[in-house]
C-alpha cells in the first residue's frame, strides 16, 4: 500500500506540498461527519457509564448491568448499519483528500429490488458491519486522539501567545508551565514557536493515521488484489505471445538464409559457371543466360523479404546502427540520432524498428516527404523513437493497417504509439516502450 | 599464384566457390565451415586471401566478420573478401576501418554469380585494393543533406560510385560513355569537395569513399 500521505511527511519540501492543506481540511471537516454519525456513540455511553460506576465500587446489580449492556447492544445492531451504510459511503469520498487512490466499499448488490432484500444484503455482508466499526470507531475514539492533537495545537499557540495575554494579578496555567507576568512568559515563546512549526505534521499525521483506519475498514482490499494479480498474469501472458511471435520471425528469418538463400546463391553460382562453358553462338546460350539474370534478380527479391522479416543487423549491432542501415535504404535523406547506451531486450529493439521502418515507407508513400528524422533515446525507463518527416501529414490511423497495427504491437509490449500528422504537416510519429534490459527479459 | 582460405558454412556454396576459385587459378589451401576453423587455417596456411562469409557459426551472427577483423589485427594487409548476404555499411564499415582499409573487400553474396567479374575482384584485392559492393556505395551515396557526400553533383556521384568498385579512370569513362579526360576532372572535383588531396595513388581514390563509410559509423 502506497502511504502517499506519509510519504510526503518525510519529504523535506512537505510544507510546500498540496498535503498539509489536504490533511487541515480533512481534519478539519472530521468533526462535522463525527457529528452526523453521533447516534453511532449512543450505544457505548451507558457502558461507559456502567463501567466508571464499577471502578468507582458502587453497588450495580449485576442484572441491571446485563440488562444494560444486553439492550445497548441490540440497539446498536439493529439500528446501527442504517446510519453507518451511508456514512462509510461519505467518509470514502472524504478519504481522497488523504489518500488518493480511489477506495471500493465491498458491498454487494442487491438480489432484487425493494427494501426488504436490501436490507436483507446489508445486515448479512461483512462491509457493512465493517463500516459500524469504523462509524462507532469515529464517533467514539476519535474526538479523543483529535483532542490530543487539537491541545498540542492549542499549547504551542498559548505558548506564543502568551506574553500579551498574561495579566499582573493572574496565573495562567500552561500545561506544566505558570506564569503570571509577561517577563515568565517570554522565555517560552521561542518553544511556542517551535511548536506552531510543528502543527503541519500534527496535523498530516492526524490525517494520515485517521486515513489509515478509514482505509482498513471503508476500503475493500481484497477484490482488488485480485484484479491486481489478473492484470499481472495478463500482462505475462502478453509478453510470451510477444516473445514467441519475435522467435518465430527469427526462425524464419534463419531458415530462410540458411536454406533457399544459399542454394539460391550455389545455384546462381552454377549458372554463372554454365553461362561460361557453353559457346556463344550455341542455342542454349540464351537461355542459360536468362535463367541466369531470373536467379539472380530472385536472389535480390530474396534479400528484401528477409531483411523485411528480421534485419541481421538488429540481432548483430543493435537499433542504433539497424536505424541507420534503415535511414540509408529509405528513398528520402532522413537523419538518424540515437543516445541508447546499453541495449534494450530484443523485442523492444524490434518493435521499435519495425515501426520506424512503418513510418518511414509511410512518409515516402504517402506523405510524398522529401526528409525525415528520426530521434532515439532512453527517458525515465522508456525507450523513446520519434520519427518526423516534413510530408503533407494527414495520416490517419483508421485508414490501412499499417499504424494500427504497429500501436497494437507497441500495446503488446507494454508501451504506446502516438501520431500527431495536422493536415499539412509535419507527421511525428512516437513510440514509448517500457526500456527492458535484455537480461531481465526471462523474469 | 594467390593462395586462398575460404569460410563458409553452406556446404554447396563452399564447394561451388571452391571449385571456381581452383579453376580460376587460385588454388584454396583450406575450405572450412566456421569462424573458429578460419583463424586455425589461416595460422596454418598462411594464405594470400581470405574469402569469408560474414553469418557463420558458432554464434550465426557477424563471427566470420569478426574473424577477419582479428586476422587482420594479427597480420595488417593480409587481403580479406567479406561476403554478406545483406546490404550493410555497418559491416563494411567495420571492415575498412581496419588498417586502414587495403586489400578488404566487402561484397553481396550476389556477386559470385558473375563469375568472371568476381574472380577479379579477387584478384584485385588480394593485389592491395579496396572494393565495396556498389549496392552499399549507392546507399551511401543516398546521404541527408548536410553530408559531404551530398554537395556531388549526379555525374560525380556516378563517377564515385565507380571508384568504390576499383575501377580506373579509362574503365569509368567507357562505363559512362564519356571521355577520359571528362572522368579526370570528375575526380579532381571530387576529391577537392571532399577535402582530399589529388593523389597518383589510385587506391587514395577509394578511399575516398571509404573515410565516408568509416566516418558514418561513428556517428552516435
Amino acid at each position: 500500500m502506497d502511504d502517499t500521505a506519509l510519504t510526503a511527511l518525510r519529504r523535506r519540501n512537505y510544507l510546500l506540498t498540496p498535503w498539509p492543506w489536504r490533511s487541515l481540511l480533512y481534519v478539519a471537516s472530521t468533526p462535522v461527519v463525527a457529528l452526523l454519525g453521533w447516534p453511532l456513540a449512543l450505544p457505548v455511553v451507558p457502558l461507559v457509564a456502567l463501567l466508571v460506576s464499577l471502578t468507582r465500587d458502587s453497588t450495580v446489580e449485576t442484572g441491571t448491568a446485563m440488562v444494560i449492556t444486553g439492550v445497548s447492544v441490540a440497539c446498536w445492531a439493529v439500528l446501527a448499519p442504517l446510519l453507518a451504510v451511508p456514512l462509510a459511503a461519505l467518509e470514502r469520498h472524504r478519504l481522497r483528500l488523504v489518500r488518493p487512490e480511489p477506495t471500493r466499499g465491498g458491498h454487494r448488490v442487491p438480489p432484487s429490488t425493494g427494501p426488504w432484500s436490501w436490507l436483507v444484503t446489508r445486515y448479512t455482508e461483512a462491509a457493512t458491519w465493517r463500516a459500524v466499526a469504523y462509524g462507532t470507531l469515529l464517533t467514539a475514539a476519535a474526538p479523543v486522539f483529535y483532542l490530543f492533537a487539537l491541545g498540542w495545537v492549542m499549547f504551542a499557540v498559548a505558548l506564543l501567545l502568551a506574553p500579551f495575554l498574561v495579566s499582573e494579578n493572574d496565573v495562567m496555567h500552561l500545561v506544566f508551565v505558570e506564569v503570571s507576568t509577561p517577563a515568565e512568559a517570554w522565555p517560552w515563546t521561542p518553544l511556542g514557536l517551535a511548536l506552531v512549526v510543528t502543527t503541519p505534521y500534527v496535523v498530516g499525521l492526524t490525517a494520515w493515521v485517521h486515513g489509515l483506519v478509514a482505509a482498513a475498514l471503508l476500503h475493500e482490499p481484497a477484490a482488488s488484489a485480485r484484479l491486481h494479480t489478473e492484470l499481472v498474469e495478463v500482462s505475462r501472458s502478453r509478453a510470451r505471445l510477444v516473445d514467441g511471435f519475435e522467435a518465430e520471425r527469427r526462425r524464419i528469418e534463419r531458415d530462410l538464409h540458411d536454406g533457399a538463400q544459399q542454394r539460391l546463391v550455389g545455384l546462381t553460382l552454377q549458372l554463372g559457371l554454365a553461362k561460361l562453358d557453353v559457346p556463344d553462338d550455341s542455342p542454349a546460350a540464351a537461355t542459360v543466360a536468362k535463367a541466369h539474370e531470373e536467379a539472380k534478380a530472385l536472389m535480390a527479391e530474396l534479400r528484401d523479404l528477409i531483411a523485411g522479416i528480421h534485419p541481421q543487423v538488429l540481432t548483430d549491432l543493435g537499433l542504433p546502427a539497424a536505424l541507420r542501415e534503415l535511414a540509408d535504404r529509405t528513398a528520402l535523406p532522413v537523419t538518424v540520432r540515437s543516445d541508447l547506451g546499453e541495449r534494450p531486450a530484443a523485442h523492444v529493439e524490434s518493435t521499435a524498428y519495425f515501426v520506424v521502418a512503418e513510418a518511414l515507407t509511410n512518409a515516402v508513400r504517402h506523405g510524398h516527404a522529401s526528409q525525415a528524422w528520426v530521434r532515439a533515446y532512453r527517458e525515465k525507463g522508456q525507450l523513446i523513437v520519434e520519427v518526423t518527416d516534413d510530408g503533407r501529414g494527414g495520416a490517419r490511423p483508421d485508414r490501412g493497417t499499417g499504424l494500427t497495427g504497429l500501436a497494437d504491437r507497441a500495446a503488446t509490449a507494454g508501451g504506446r504509439m502516438l501520431l500527431s500528422s495536422p493536415a499539412g504537416g509535419p507527421t511525428v510519429v512516437r513510440i514509448e516502450l517500457p526500456w527492458v534490459r535484455a537480461t531481465e527479459r526471462a523474469a | 599464384m594467390t593462395r586462398v582460405v575460404l569460410a563458409e558454412d553452406g556446404v554447396l556454396l563452399r564447394e561451388g566457390l571452391a571449385g571456381l576459385l581452383d579453376r580460376f587459378g587460385l588454388p584454396v589451401v583450406a575450405a572450412v565451415g566456421d569462424a573458429t576453423a578460419l583463424v586455425e587455417a589461416v595460422r596454418e596456411h598462411t594464405p594470400d586471401l581470405v574469402v569469408t562469409d560474414i553469418r557463420m557459426p558458432p554464434t550465426l551472427t557477424d563471427d566470420g566478420l569478426r574473424a577477419a577483423l582479428e586476422l587482420r589485427r594479427a597480420r595488417p594487409g593480409l587481403p580479406v573478401v567479406a561476403l554478406s548476404q545483406y546490404v550493410e555499411r555497418s559491416y563494411a564499415a567495420a571492415l575498412l576501418d581496419s588498417d586502414g582499409g587495403r586489400g578488404v573487400g566487402y561484397l553481396l553474396k550476389d556477386r559470385v554469380a558473375d563469375v568472371e567479374e568476381f574472380v577479379e575482384v579477387l584478384r584485385g584485392v588480394a593485389a592491395g585494393g579496396t572494393i565495396i559492393d556498389p549496392t552499399v556505395v549507392r546507399q551511401l551515396l543516398q546521404r541527408p543533406p548536410e553530408d559531404p557526400v551530398a554537395r556531388l553533383s549526379a555525374r560525380e556521384r556516378e563517377v564515385l560510385s565507380s571508384m568504390a568498385t576499383g575501377l580506373s579512370n579509362a574503365a569509368i569513362a567507357r562505363a559512362l560513355f564519356v571521355s577520359e579526360a571528362a572522368v579526370g576532372k570528375h575526380v579532381g572535383n571530387i576529391l577537392a569537395k571532399l577535402g582530399l588531396p589529388p593523389d597518383d595513388d589510385s587506391n587514395r581514390r577509394v578511399l575516398a569513399v571509404l573515410a565516408y563509410l568509416r566516418g558514418s559509423n561513428r556517428q552516435p
